[in-house]
């Protein structure tokens, strides 16, 4: 009953405990501390935030006053069982009542995990695994045709000598892409070996090479509610982006047609929890999906700042809480990154280093 | 020729699209111009009372105002 009582949130003065994934404030972020960010803003609910770091130098771990303590996980490569064992370890400690994981590359793990984590009294709002990969950058041109969504065609390149077809079908320039990240522009075939090699050594096999479509950059952070209702949309233009495609600047804006989209998407997946769709619109009007990130993106604080705080939402349904879907949002408001020498001390390195753990200034 | 309803203007002459993300600046001249679309008034009446205003050939004025209501169509400020 007790475990019961917390999962609902519905015990007073009772912090729910939230572990979160991604503090790799990096120059290409994850998305993890402008989750808890979001989350801390929220004045619906008191929270206790457990950091989960994969690498010593992630700028989240020593953020004291966004996370409370941080604990070292096992890469994904470790796979679920020595996952599962962590996760159990640090239970113990601190009884997380919900994980949020944010890198596209753990969520697999975490899926297959969620079953066996709810049984300890954790809960998290992730897709099933059906619906995680529907949306799979190497199914998503299938998924579109499937389902009349734009979507720009793609070949799966496992040699190197494929990309021949490849152009042959698509076209110079190419997008070539990593199964999880990376993206690089290819005009000529040279260009396109050399990415093709460069992603492989990074993300493995396959490399999808993928239509180029020009246009404006528009990103859409949806959050659904696993029964097919968008509980909130939020579509932003990305204002500037650097050398590696990422938003550095954006702004909030107003057309519906991204709302029905991003309405679409979530009532043919069903998906629960957070997602971002990735759409270029071309000169003409029309939008492509490019890619469908299977978590929040990393400028979701600008959802809270618009009025639709998703990370907060997010965290209410998995706590077992009912949410009224939002529909409006203040247009015109822009986020801008920026970077941020943050000081900490060798000691404070060495903790997370060595013991895996490091604690932070608010629990102190 | 009308502005369209969720463009958002300024006094200083700042324009927003929020369908777009787009913002631009314009001049006083542009500005007095954008107010007058907002309020739904018709081309011969903008030309009527900027002509009235400033020393200006209402010729040059009429392709002037053109070329700017072409701009504003281009950028989607207009319906």
């Amino acid at each position: 009953m007790e475990n019961l009582v917390k999962n609902t949130g519905q015990k007073n003065n009772q912090k729910i405990v939230i572990a979160v994934t991604a503090l790799n404030a990096i120059d290409s972020p994850g998305p993890g501390v402008a989750v808890i960010r979001a989350i801390r803003e929220c004045s619906d609910f008191e929270v206790r935030i457990i950091g989960l770091a994969y690498e010593s130098l992630e700028p989240g771990i020593y953020m004291n006053d966004l996370v409370d303590r941080t604990y070292q996980i096992p890469y994904p490569s470790a796979g679920t069982d020595t996952l599962l064992g962590r996760l159990v370890q640090i239970h113990q400690k601190e009884h997380l009542d919900l994980i949020i994981p944010n890198f596209d590359a753990e969520l697999f793990n975490f899926i297959k995990l969620k079953d066996k984590l709810l049984e300890y009294g954790i809960n998290t709002f992730l897709p099933e695994m059906e619906q995680f990969e529907a949306r799979d950058k190497i199914k998503l041109y299938e998924f579109g045709k499937k389902h009349g969504l734009s979507v720009p065609r793609d070949k799966l390149i496992y040699q190197v000598k494929d990309l021949v077809e490849a152009a042959e079908q698509i076209g110079y320039p190419m997008v070539v892409k990593g199964k999880f990240y990376d993206a690089i522009i290819a005009n000529t075939a040279e260009q396109a070996q050399k990415a093709f090699y460069q992603i492989q050594a990074k993300w493995g096999l396959p490399i999808i090479a993928q239509e180029f479509i020009n246009g404006t950059e528009i990103n859409i952070a949806a959050l659904g509610d696993g029964k097919g209702n968008t509980v909130s949309v939020i579509p932003m233009r990305k204002l500037y982006i650097t050398d590696k495609g990422k938003a550095w600047a954006g702004i909030t804006i107003d057309d519906s047609s991204f709302i029905d989209l991003a309405r679409k998407f979530v009532k043919i997946t069903k998906w629960r929890g957070g997602c971002e769709l990735e759409i270029m619109q071309t000169s003409d009007g029309k939008s492509y999906i490019m890619e469908v990130n299977p978590r929040f993106p990393a400028w979701i604080y600008l959802s809270a700042a618009a009025g639709q705080n998703q990370p907060a939402l997010l965290v209410k349904m998995a706590v077992g809480q009912q949410v009224t879907p939002l529909i409006v949002y203040e247009t015109g408001k822009i986020f801008i990154r920026y970077a941020w020498d943050l000081i900490t001390n060798i000691g404070e390195f060495q903790k997370i280093s060595g013991s895996g753990e490091l604690e932070g200034k608010k629990s102190k | 020729m009308r502005l369209k309803k969720n463009i958002a203007t300024s006094e200083e002459g700042f324009i927003f699209n929020p369908s777009t993300g787009d913002s631009f600046s314009t001049n006083g001249t542009g500005s007095e111009i954008i107010g007058m679309l907002k309020d739904e008034k018709t081309l011969q009446s903008i030309i009527e009372a900027i002509c009235a205003r400033y020393d200006v050939d209402q010729n040059q004025f009429e392709r002037d105002l053109d070329d700017y209501l072409s701009q504003l169509k281009d950028y989607t400020i207009l319906e």
